[in-house]
């Protein structure tokens, strides 16, 4: 009874350590995402490309939201601030990353580094609800934060 | 029971439906407007409640506005659905200087403006070059002059372009709705002649729903498109679409309305266009994009004619280049980076787009490309990057763009000097809370970095080297440096020593939407908490109400003397331009 337990918690931690792993998917930069940030565009690197449709793993800062009925929240590089006046989506830096969480937006201090885990999805998309146009997205994302 | 309550509550409401005051009808153009004869401008009046047009009685100095106005307004009874009708004449005009009492009466109630039609003597100018400083303060332009031309035993070893110039104005930055006011309102005060509001470019800000239906007034550049036919320039080390620059040709209540004002400076026929902002034109299929349609305003401007330059150096063959007369420079994607960084510290963005050209370098293209149009032109430099790195409290990074507007201000007087027929004026559009007081000397004794700012005689002089040629010392951390605080502040560690690396970023924003101290900096060796003066919601430094230094030189600068309102500036341009000449 005793080891039948112990092999059950075995087994579940086993089965949570491969979880872990496949949902941590493949490790993506922020500097890797683009070969070429040019005046009159962004090229997408090919490793961002062959990334699409797959799970990756992103550090970076969650940005305060600019619209409160955001279904999403805006991944960044650094931290931002965002400008009291200008106020647009149109603001942000043009290497964010539109995160949709598996369990809806939950917030957290900007301070701190996160790590997000989420299927890449890439594409010119419009947020309905917001109007708000991405380039990068992570979807069914969940993420943790690092210190 | 029940209905007794609900019939007591009606009753009460009505009450305050017919006792309340409700406020008198609201008059566009504003009390005490100063007019340009001839100019444009949308004749608006908001009703507070729901209006028959037959009780509605609108006069001009005692007449029917129609007779002054030439025109009738459109009445419409229930505007955006806000239950108030309104009375909307669009491009209305004024032929006659004068005063114009303005009455709006819809039977009980009475307001009333007056407004000042102001006619100009005959052209005196054949070029006008506004140079705006966005949010240069007194502290920039002494840390410009003590780093580019340096001081010893109280004197300067030179002046700034800025300071040499005879006339000299105190500027009042203050906007209809607020003492303190952004760069939208105040650019717009310049361009327009008419007080706006924060955010406003180019209108009133009324009770309009669409940031487009509100009252418009006319901006320089249309003025002097269709009245003189003038070359007109808009050269911008922020965002082409920023609020300085957009101030030039915008008609919107909210200046972040960047895609549409991408569209205005092609409505307004501008000719040459320069800076930071190509995100938003380009089809937002393209990576990088900020637009939310198809349209590809690159291949628009060209079709217009516009010659499309992205770097430093295809700028300057095209500038060369005889035949260009329109000219599209796009240095960034979003704003550029300043000196400092450019010349100096290689940060921030600097790897990434290398060939961004100096201010300089965009202003002597613009100049050269307008000065081929046969009319005289009109061109508006702004140093915008100043005002970006006050906000975040970086002053070492904001002088050395107060150093390179100086350089670019010398340019264009030594243009104006060949002929004298163009008037320079250089000024900021707002000003910060910012102030030199001494050193910080790295070598005083103490632990805390608080005792080793020097006041007094215990600040004695910076050990900044020596300028380059352009008036920049190669060496911003030097061990005496300039001791520069802000009145006005987030929460922030203040690390009493210049960001290297890239740009201040003082408070990032918490779970409860407050601001709060970057830990990034907490642990800088001496840094020390200061916590904020501003309200929580308060991400940076924010502008202060306190008076700007306009300096002038040329033909028509002789109006700039003493203490003067900013729309008072749109005068001074529209008059050396002989905008408003009655035959």
């Amino acid at each position: 009874m005793r080891r039948r337990s112990l092999l059950a918690i075995a087994g579940f931690g086993i089965a949570l350590s491969c979880l872990r792993m496949t949902r941590a998917g493949e490790a993506l930069r922020f500097e890797e995402m683009y070969k070429a940030s040019g005046v009159l565009g962004l090229e997408m690197s090919d490793k961002l490309t062959a990334l699409n449709g797959r799970p990756v793993e992103i550090l970076g800062f969650m940005a305060p939201p600019l619209k409160p009925e955001a279904a999403f929240f805006v991944l960044t590089h650094e931290p931002v601030s965002l400008c009291p006046f200008c106020n647009s989506d149109a603001d942000w830096p043009s290497d964010i990353i539109v995160v949709y969480l598996r369990d809806g937006v939950r917030y957290t201090q900007t301070n701190r580094a996160i790590a997000v885990v989420g299927t890449l999805d890439i594409g010119s998309k419009l947020d309905t609800k917001t109007g708000f146009v991405s380039l990068v997205r992570l979807i069914e994302a969940d993420y943790h934060s690092i210190s | 029971m029940a209905a007794a309550v609900s019939r007591m509550l009606i009753i009460v409401a009505g009450v305050a439906l017919i006792a309340g005051p409700l406020a008198a009808q609201t008059i566009y153009p504003i009390d005490r407007a100063a007019i340009l004869v001839g100019a444009r401008f949308d004749f608006k009046v908001e009703f507070p409640a729901i209006e028959n047009q037959a009780d509605l009685k609108i006069t001009i100095n005692g007449e029917d506005y129609t007779r002054q106005l030439g025109k009738a307004g459109q009445f419409v009874e229930n505007e955006d659905g806000l239950n108030a009708s309104s009375l909307v004449l669009r491009d209305a005009s004024i032929d006659k200087p004068g005063s114009y009492k303005v009455v709006a009466s819809d039977g009980t109630r009475r307001s009333e403006v007056t407004w000042t039609v102001f006619a100009t003597g005959p052209r005196v100018a054949r070029n006008v070059i506004l140079f705006i400083g966005d949010g240069m303060s007194i502290a920039n332009r002494t840390a410009a002059r003590i780093l580019s031309k340096g001081i010893k035993e109280g004197k300067y070893f030179g002046k700034l372009a800025i300071d040499d110039m005879p006339q000299m104005a105190l500027i009042g930055t203050s906007g209809v709705d607020s003492l303190a006011t952004d760069s939208a309102n105040s650019m717009s005060a310049y361009t327009t002649g008419h007080k706006s509001s924060v955010n406003a470019l180019g209108v009133y800000a009324a009770r309009n729903k669409s940031n487009f239906e509100h009252p418009k007034v006319e901006t320089i550049t249309e003025l002097a498109k269709r009245k003189l036919d003038l070359a007109v320039g808009v050269v911008s080390d922020a965002e082409v679409q920023d609020a300085t620059p957009a101030g030039m040709v915008a008609h919107t209540r909210r200046r972040a309305d960047k895609p549409e004002i991408t569209q205005m400076f092609l409505d307004d026929r501008v000719d040459v266009l320069m800076g930071g902002g190509s995100a938003y034109f380009l089809p937002k299929s393209t990576p990088g994009s900020k637009r939310k349609d198809e349209k590809n305003y690159l291949e628009i401007y060209q079709q217009a004619g516009f010659k499309l330059v992205t770097t430093e150096d295809a700028l300057k063959a095209a500038a060369a280049e005889p035949s260009t007369m329109r000219l599209l420079g796009l240095f960034h994607p979003e704003n550029m980076d300043g000196a400092l960084d450019r010349r100096i510290l290689h940060g921030t963005t600097v790897a990434k787009y290398p060939h961004q050209p100096d201010l300089v370098d965009m202003t002597r293209g613009a100049i050269e490309v307008l000065s081929r149009h046969q009319n005289g032109f009109l061109l508006m430099v702004e140093a915008g990057i100043i005002d970006k790195y006050l906000h975040p409290l970086d002053w070492e990074r904001s002088v050395y763009d107060t150093i390179m507007l100086d350089n670019a201000v010398r340019l264009a007087k030594d243009f104006a000097a060949k002929n004298n027929d163009t008037l320079v004026l250089v000024t900021p559009d707002h000003t910060h809370g910012v102030s030199l007081i001494g050193t910080v000397d790295d070598d005083k004794p103490g632990p805390e970095m608080r005792d080793k700012v020097g006041v007094y005689e215990k600040a004695g002089y910076p050990n900044y080297p020596a300028p380059d040629a352009d008036g920049y010392p190669a060496k911003v951390d030097v061990s005496r440096r300039l001791a520069i605080f802000f009145a006005d502040f987030p929460d922030y560690y203040e690390t009493f020593r210049p960001k290297l690396d890239k740009t201040f970023n003082p408070a990032v924003q918490n779970e409860k939407k407050e601001y709060v101290a970057n830990e990034e900096y907490k642990d800088v060796p001496g840094a020390v908490l200061r916590v904020g003066n501003l309200p929580h919601s308060a991400s940076d430094g924010v502008h202060s109400a306190d008076d700007a230094v306009l300096t002038a030189i040329g033909p028509g600068s002789e109006m700039v003397h003493g203490f003067m309102d900013n729309t008072e500036v749109f005068q001074v341009m529209v008059s050396a331009l002989g905008l408003g000449r009655v035959e």
